[in-house]
């Protein structure tokens, strides 16, 4: 495969922890390509192998137990899972940096966050610890916190303006890419919108390419430009935004998008999608959606999880689509 | 700040009152009679009285308690009834090697108890670990006077490296620290150990490591900041406990000490010198404390936005 003109190319990786109760397969032959300036959306249930794969990225999964069994992450035509300790950490924060899910006890509480801003600065870039200060208050300002606050501890912020302090922390160093892992999950309603939208406008501004790890619809709908649908560990579809929320082919697709309560209609139920996420210990062989579809057939438990492109760089994984493709 | 130091100290008082009327009774009350144990078995009764006369002791207990009281606030402590010397410069001349003995012990405790505690908890479950374990229960269960004993048996009786007996000079001081500090090292090292591994699995040690931070840096300016709290802590609960603990290590070593001149006061029933040196032990206590919560507020900035 061509890995030149993408910015960054997951191949197969997979992610195992061993765990004495048993092996949990978190994430299992996932592939993904990103472009420069693109965002992409990785959507899933909780457990569905988001977060671990974000760390994969960042080799930050705690080992042992965590290993990565195999796979590629070529970031700028480098195998990430080659280099050095001491070179990894090169990248880390500086060309690859990552936002954090919850920002109550992702900032250290005994460091003033100016301090924390420019900790980074200080790694990655030829500045003094001055200059590093007056950049870090530059990120603040950036992310709208005054610069007399700067001084003050993560206690003495919101919620939201430590999000934007993560944010300060991840963008310091102008990096190529972004990984967002759920940053307004933790978040109120109104504040997950600004903070959405200044993550909008600092990814335009800085031509920052995003990858948005997310359960919300309405996010990727907001935000991205396609979207990988991660189930079990896997991405079971990737498409197109627009292409897939017009025309979802995966039946774990179309019940997530089913799942969304329709306001015109007067139901009085949910729709969900039926049973729940299989045991990450024990995936069953085959399709690991087949217990759940409504699509289920003999054929689905010896399935070989190929995926197929029906078109449009939407591609799928789901023997209905086995052999239609373009 | 100075003002929560202020209230702290104010706060002392009635504690200090509070130790006061609890030493002070558990003395009075006490059947032995400190002039029958001066004259001897020759004594009769009736110089036992006049002695119990001339020392206020056959005055009632509420009369007794409010001299005491009165003399302190005064800060007049009594001669001692064994030496005839004021209790002050008696506790004076003895105290400073108490203070180092325990002060020494402490450090001594952190400066191994802290290292072996990050390393333990870095390499958890790794050979290092288990063995650090295996050495931390060995030294927490080691009676100290036992441990003092050996060491006079190996570098003092057979090698002839260390002197016996004394606390003057730095090579004095070896065996009695080592003696009183392997405990604190052992449950310091313990207390570092869990407190480093709840806060390595901490949210805010991910995000420094993904800011591409060297693992060394992770641990020590990140993690070990946000687990001293608990390691301040024991630390200052074990130098209490070494300042009234030093009589044993005293007894061994024949250091001049408080401890040792408080225990020869219990059998002499010198009862000023018992009453002043509790009192006192318990106000540096207290002062220990005040420290150890002035450095929680330092470390934490949390605490330290609490104290006003």
């Amino acid at each position: 495969m061509a890995t030149a003109n993408h910015l960054l190319e997951v191949n197969d990786l997979t992610i195992h922890f061993l765990l004495e109760d048993g092996v949990v397969k978190a994430v299992n032959d996932l592939s993904f390509t990103l472009n420069a300036g693109e965002t992409i959306g990785i959507v899933g249930e909780t457990g569905a192998g988001k977060t671990t794969t974000a760390l994969g990225l960042m080799r930050l999964v705690q080992s042992p137990p965590g290993l990565v069994v195999k796979g590629e992450i070529n970031f700028e035509g480098q195998n990430l899972l080659d280099l050095s300790e001491n070179d990894m950490r090169k990248v880390r924060g500086n060309k690859i940096s990552m936002i954090f899910q919850d920002p109550m006890t992702s900032l250290n509480p005994v460091m003033p966050v100016r301090d924390q801003i420019a900790e980074v600065i200080l790694l990655h870039q030829n500045m003094s610890a001055k200059e590093a200060i007056v950049k870090a208050e530059e990120m603040l300002n950036l992310v709208g916190i005054r610069k007399e606050r700067s001084k003050e501890y993560p206690h003495q912020f919101s919620g939201g303006m430590r999000q934007r302090v993560g944010i300060a922390i991840a963008l310091a160093c102008n990096p190529t890419l972004l990984i967002a892992d759920e940053p307004t999950t933790a978040l109120d309603v109104t504040i997950q919108a600004q903070v959405l939208e200044l993550m909008k406008q600092l990814k335009q501004d800085l031509n920052t390419s995003m990858i948005m790890i997310t359960h919300d619809l309405g996010i990727v709908a907001d935000i991205c430009d396609k979207v990988a649908i991660m189930y079990a560990g896997t991405v079971v579809e990737l498409a197109d935004k627009v292409d897939l929320f017009k025309n979802p082919k995966h039946p774990y697709t179309v019940g997530l998008f089913g799942s969304i309560p329709d306001i015109t209609n007067d139901d009085d139920e949910l729709k969900p999608i039926k049973g729940a996420m299989p045991d990450p210990t024990d995936l069953p062989s085959g399709c690991p959606f087949r217990t759940r579809c409504d699509h289920v057939r003999d054929a689905c438990a010896a399935f070989n999880m190929q995926k197929t492109d029906v078109g449009n760089g939407h591609y799928v994984k789901c023997i209905l689509f086995e052999g239609k493709g373009v | 700040m100075h003002k929560y130091i202020l209230k702290r100290l104010l706060m002392m008082v009635p504690v200090l009152l509070g130790v006061i009327i609890i030493i002070f009774s558990l003395n009075y009350f006490m059947p032995a009679c400190p002039v029958a144990r001066r004259l001897g078995d020759a004594a009769t009764p009736d110089q036992i009285r006049q002695g119990r006369d001339e020392l206020g002791l056959n005055d009632p207990y509420v009369v007794q308690l409010g001299r005491f009281v009165g003399n302190i606030v005064r800060l007049d402590f009594g001669d001692s009834f064994h030496t005839g010397q004021p209790v002050t410069s008696e506790i004076a001349a003895r105290f400073p090697n108490t203070f180092q003995l325990a002060l020494f012990g402490v450090l001594l405790g952190l400066i191994i108890g802290i290292p072996l505690g990050i390393l333990s908890a870095t390499r958890q479950y790794s050979l290092f670990d288990s063995g650090a374990t295996f050495l931390g229960l060995l030294g927490a269960s080691i009676p100290n006077f036992w441990l003092g004993m050996m060491l006079i048996i190996v570098f003092s009786v057979n090698l002839g490296w260390l002197p016996a007996m004394g606390f003057d000079t730095p090579l004095h001081m070896i065996m009695p620290v080592t003696a009183i500090g392997t405990g604190s090292a052992a449950i310091i090292m313990r207390m570092t150990r869990s407190s480093m591994l709840e806060n390595i699995r901490q949210d805010y040690v991910r995000t420094a490591r993904a800011k591409g931070q060297s693992e060394r840096v992770v641990i020590f300016r990140h993690a070990l900041k946000n687990a001293l709290l608990p390691i301040i802590t024991v630390a200052g609960l074990q130098f209490g406990v070494l300042l009234g603990g030093a009589v044993l290590t005293e007894n061994i070593f024949t250091i001049i000490g408080l401890g040792r001149f408080m225990v020869d006061s219990m059998h002499r029933v010198d009862s000023p010198v018992i009453l002043s040196g509790v009192l006192f032990i318990a106000l540096i206590f207290s002062f220990v404390n005040l420290a150890v919560d002035l450095l929680y507020g330092f470390v934490d900035p949390r605490i330290r936005s609490q104290y006003k």
